[in-house]
């Protein structure tokens, strides 16, 4: 009888941990909102984020988008060739890059460079009493460090989808007319037919989320770490896991909703 | 009476967990005083200026600055509230992605970067009160000592020119002469900008150096207060076991 109750005293403290949490996280997000959208702004902050978030991404994004899209196309012929339809290579490298693959490796990379990033550095500010410091200095944290990381993530993060999905499409291009000897002019023809606004629009809406997410949970986890340099390490972990899996979840709610 | 007293604490208690840190804290502090809380690692004694700096909720008590309850303060009134103090952290807390000139005038600008030569120039007049030359200026925190990083947050602390300054185990870390120079700055600041300070502290040099008065922590309540003269004859046997460093007696 005990060990019953046990089991279920174990669920509920798990159960209320999780809730818990997830409260925590979202009066933390709707903070870092509210300060987001209220001045006073820290636009020399805002910049730099977008320079390290956005322009100190490009190299990585572009590389991403342009192997995916190579293979991607490689692929989708193979599988075209077995019902004689390699004819929608291009239509399909367009549709997969701009609404799934774009959105999605752009957001996997970013997270990975930078919801890291900034979980260390938060976090090493708050192990060494900067954040109090900052606070006793008259500084809201939430609008000296989370407001400019939000912003940039939301303004940098749709923009670096826009150009690795035009880079992911060339990739495929490259695939398509050098290796399966597709027409090139009849190749971005089909291309421009099947890019459509909708398209485009799902792709900004959902790097929004991503972009939101990964400033998100970087200043999350590093917020709350404590208990030194190990406690930072397991902030940066924390942070890019969560950013993965928020991405992922939220790229499969948006997909379906879409397409439901 | 009532009058002069800066800082009173009435019965603050605060409890992470299961674990009561501060069981009912009762403290004044006069205008003008420099008052020193010892107690050991972990008896509550960074919470107690965590609390009265609005960083940590207390459960229950108040807190009254100038007369003012503090406690629960939010948007301007926190702000004003906390114009009045400043404070010296344990391990400095510089921010280390700013050079020094910004990080002493942290204060006046919320970290905006304006109008640069003025606050260059009151960065250096800063600097010069803790014994710092203004060669340092456009120096990274992480390019100073360790003794050096405190005086600039010295620096930072007083620049506001606030009323009542905190310092978080000033000397800590320190070895005996560089700490003997903090206390030295640290009691010529109290006494030509007329602050009132609140030192914790377990360097018991320092306490008595720096301090008017001293009160002792222990789990969780003050278990006695007096003039620093008397510190090393309370007769108080927890007091005297702490000051002397033994490791017997009712201290466990």
């Amino acid at each position: 009888m005990s060990a019953v109750i046990g089991l279920f005293a174990s669920i509920g403290r798990l159960l209320i941990g999780a809730l818990a949490e997830l409260g925590r996280l979202a009066i933390f997000a709707w903070k870092a909102i509210s300060h987001s959208v209220r001045p006073p702004y820290y636009p020399g902050r805002i910049l730099e984020q977008l320079l390290l978030l956005g322009w100190l991404s490009l190299p990585v994004v572009g590389m991403t988008a342009i192997f995916s899209g190579a293979a991607l196309a490689q692929q989708i012929y193979t599988a075209g060739s077995r019902f004689n339809a390699t004819s929608t290579v291009p239509a399909v490298v367009v549709l997969g890059m701009v609404r799934e693959l774009g959105p999605v490796l752009v957001g996997l990379m970013v997270a990975g460079r930078v919801s890291s990033a900034m979980a260390a550095e938060i976090g090493t500010m708050r192990v060494t009493e900067q954040l109090d410091a900052l606070t006793t200095l008259r500084t809201d944290p939430f609008r000296y460090l989370i407001a400019p990381r939000i912003i940039a993530g939301l303004i940098a993060v749709p923009l670096l989808v826009l150009i690795a999905n035009a880079i992911g499409i060339f990739g495929g291009y490259f695939t398509a007319v050098y290796k399966l000897d597709f027409n090139a002019a009849g190749y971005l023809n089909t291309t421009r037919q099947f890019l459509t606004a909708t398209d485009l629009q799902m792709a900004l809406v959902k790097s929004g989320f991503f972009g939101f997410f990964i400033a998100l949970m970087g200043c999350y986890h590093g917020f709350k770490a404590k208990g030194g340099a190990a406690g930072v390490g397991r902030a940066t972990t924390d942070a890019v896991v969560s950013a993965f899996i928020l991405i992922l979840l939220s790229n499969m709610i948006i997909t379906l909703v879409a397409f439901g | 009476m009532m009058a002069d007293h800066k800082i009173v604490l009435e019965g603050v208690a605060k409890t992470f967990g299961d674990n009561c840190v501060l069981d009912g804290i009762n403290l004044e502090i006069e205008r003008g005083e420099s008052m020193a809380i010892i107690g050991q690692s972990g008896s509550g004694k960074s919470v107690t200026l965590k609390c009265i700096l609005g960083l940590v909720k207390p459960d229950r008590g108040s807190i009254r600055i100038d007369g003012q309850d503090v406690v629960g303060l939010r948007g301007r009134d926190l702000e004003k509230m906390r114009a009045k103090f400043g404070m010296l952290f344990q391990g400095s807390a510089l921010f280390d992605s700013l050079p020094i000139w910004r990080n002493v005038t942290f204060a006046l600008t919320q970290g905006k970067a304006r109008d640069a030569t003025n606050m260059r120039k009151i960065a250096a007049e800063n600097l010069e009160r803790v014994g710092l030359s203004s060669k340092i200026l456009d120096l990274r925190p992480s390019e100073l000592s360790g003794g050096m990083q405190k005086r600039v947050a010295l620096a930072r602390a007083i620049a506001p020119r606030p009323e009542i300054i905190f310092f978080d185990e000033p000397t800590t870390g320190l070895d005996p002469i560089r700490a003997d120079v903090i206390n030295d700055l640290i009691v010529s600041l109290v006494e030509d900008l007329g602050v009132t300070a609140l030192t914790i502290t377990h360097d018991m040099a320092s306490a008595r150096k720096i301090a008017h008065r001293v009160a002792m922590l222990y789990q969780g309540k003050i278990i006695w207060r007096g003039p620093r003269d008397r510190l090393y004859d309370s007769g108080n046997p927890y007091v005297d076991q702490f000051v002397q460093g033994r490791a017997e007696g009712p201290i466990r």
